[in-house]
């Protein structure tokens, strides 16, 4: 066995033991642990990296641990993007007095979760690394924890994510007793779709996963705690559990569960379809734009079900694709929200946005990169992240699914352009601060320029995703 | 007088488990009430598992319980930890009057 292949998972989890000493023992080291962690996560990154990412597939401690192309190109995904999160964070946190030393590492522990999520193979593996996941996760929603908006939106989320995991816990009961093992290959060698009580067991996964990833009907977390939470946390929620929640999805459908397809199709259809609409809908009326977010992701969380409710290799890759540009939307539209201040103080009524072009063109430009592209405007990258989906669910002849997509689609452009109008159109507002982090203008740069200019090397991001195969 | 068999700890595990999930929708009083549906939940899948496990002699089932076990003590305490902060803030725990977010 080659213990160089779970080097990362080492590296971290020894780099978080040794931060909690150092902070322990050492005054006022917030600043130097945030750095710290910004280097571990890169290091990390470069190690799985460097080390895994060539490899086809290897099974590790007694077939419980996967590596291959997906978990290496996942987690590196998931270590870039809550490297970014964390390299915007420090001003916000130090604004509300909450720049302490657990919020980086918190953070670490929480991506620590997510990789063994994402490179898990056994049902006891997978679960170890979902509740590290949301432990940490439960702690950061309450982190400004002075503040009662924030301690009740980790309140809602502990409630609602610790039932899901216990619907998630009896579904892994029920296939551990019918098919007599908790590892992903044996149980798909003993799935038989006679049995009903494994019907029930994968429905009960099923309904835990889409829990964590905040498909409708499972969502109603998901404003709330977007909403309450500090806004650097949104923007952790909004973008680095999804890529984790989403490789596991793809994992249990297309390992222990591929025999079942007929069963689970039926149940993700409607999942994806009830996310669109509801995502679309609920959306419009929404004055505030962290729970505007909120309904936007679910949404598109929707369509990146979409692509896996196809069955094909393709529709998983395009889901890949899908959920990388809407990370990088994400960045850019919180790090606009982040820019939203004055006189230290933090705003996010869309109706603080009234008038921003006529004091700050270039952020407003960037704004409107941004939401054009969450509408699907070509030819922003939003757009051909949507494009494919909607391709591969055509190659499969679910037209239900493509026509549904394509309508809530057009709902959803309501609500973006409506804040398109109220920031070029409406009357202007006092101007917000100028002098802005280096780091935040970095963050928004590279969101805008990388949509705006998708369409120049479209086939690079389809290349990195090309290598993903399952059936 | 038959035995007790597989079905018969199923039946219980369900019920626990139904009784835990009821607690927490049909719960407008307390939230310690829903911390302890959750515990029942996460009790009811180890009975399952464990009894399982008996029956089918693989012994995976109660390692698995163990870790449940032990992650849920973790997860309590890190529950009453977020409902103390709750408290602090609000000073009321009653489920109805948790209502600062909604739209």
């Amino acid at each position: 066995m080659n213990l160089v292949l779970i080097f990362p998972e080492v590296f971290l989890s020894l780099s978080i033991m040794f931060l909690l000493i150092l902070g322990v023992f050492k005054k006022k080291s917030s600043s130097l642990i945030q750095s710290i962690s910004l280097v571990i996560l890169l290091v990390t990154a470069v190690i799985t990296y460097n080390e895994t990412l060539g490899i086809q597939k290897i099974l590790l401690f007694n077939d419980s641990v996967i590596i291959d192309y997906l978990s290496s190109l996942m987690k590196i995904v998931t270590l870039l993007g809550a490297f970014l999160v964390l390299i915007i964070s420090s001003n916000y946190l130090k604004t509300f007095k909450i720049h302490k030393i657990e919020y980086p590492i918190l953070i670490l522990s929480s991506v620590l979760g997510m990789m063994i999520m994402i490179s898990s193979y056994d049902l006891i593996v997978f679960y170890m690394g979902l509740e590290l996941q949301s432990l940490a996760l439960y702690v950061l929603a309450t982190f400004n924890r002075d503040q009662l908006k924030s301690s009740e939106a980790g309140l809602k989320y502990f409630v609602l994510s610790a039932l899901s995991s216990g619907l998630l816990l009896y579904g892994c009961s029920l296939i551990y007793g019918f098919t007599g093992t908790t590892n992903f290959n044996l149980i798909a060698a003993q799935l038989d779709s006679n049995e009903y009580a494994l019907t029930f067991g994968i429905v009960f996964i099923l309904v835990g996963l889409a829990f964590k990833i905040s498909a409708v009907p499972f969502h109603m977390w998901a404003p709330d705690v977007y909403e309450g939470s500090p806004t650097t946390v949104t923007l952790f929620f909004t973008i680095v559990p999804k890529v984790a929640a989403l490789t596991v999805f793809i994992r249990f459908l297309y390992v222990p569960f591929l025999n079942l397809i007929d069963q689970w199709q039926t149940i993700l259809i409607f999942l994806s379809v009830a996310s669109m609409l509801f995502g679309a809908i609920a959306a419009i009326g929404q004055k505030n734009l962290k729970r505007l977010i909120a309904y936007s992701s679910i949404g598109h969380v929707g369509y990146a079900l979409a692509g896996l409710a196809t069955g094909s290799n393709d529709g998983i890759q395009n889901s890949v694709i899908y959920i990388i540009i809407y990370i990088l939307m994400n960045l850019g539209l919180f790090s606009c929200l982040l820019m939203m201040r004055r006189n230290n103080e933090y705003f996010e009524s869309i109706d603080d946005l009234s008038g921003l072009s006529k004091n700050h063109p270039l952020l407003s430009i960037s704004l409107l990169v941004i939401l054009f592209s969450l509408a699907g405007i070509p030819p922003l990258a939003g757009f051909f992240a949507k494009f494919y989906i909607f391709k591969s669910v055509l190659e499969q002849s679910m037209y239900f699914l493509a026509i549904v997509g394509l309508l809530s689609t057009v709902i959803a452009a309501f609500y973006y352009l409506r804040i398109i109008k109220i920031i070029y159109f409406d009357k202007e507002k006092e101007s917000f601060d100028k002098n802005h982090n280096t780091w935040l203008k970095f963050s928004l740069a590279l969101s805008t320029i990388s949509i705006l200019f998708y369409f120049i090397f479209p086939s690079e991001i389809i290349e990195i995703v090309s290598k993903i195969n399952f059936i | 007088m038959s035995e007790i068999g597989l079905g018969h700890y199923l039946t219980l595990g369900a019920v626990i488990f139904t009784i835990g999930i009821v607690g927490i929708f049909l719960n407008r009083k307390n939230i310690i009430v829903i911390l302890m549906s959750i515990e029942l939940i996460l009790l009811a899948v180890n009975i399952n598992l464990v009894s399982f496990s008996i029956f089918l002699g693989d012994l995976s089932g109660q390692i698995f319980t163990l870790f449940i076990l032990t992650v849920a003590a973790a997860e309590a305490a890190i529950g009453l930890a977020i409902i103390v902060v709750y408290y602090r803030n609000s000073g009321t725990i009653r489920v109805e009057e948790i209502d600062e977010l909604k739209g």
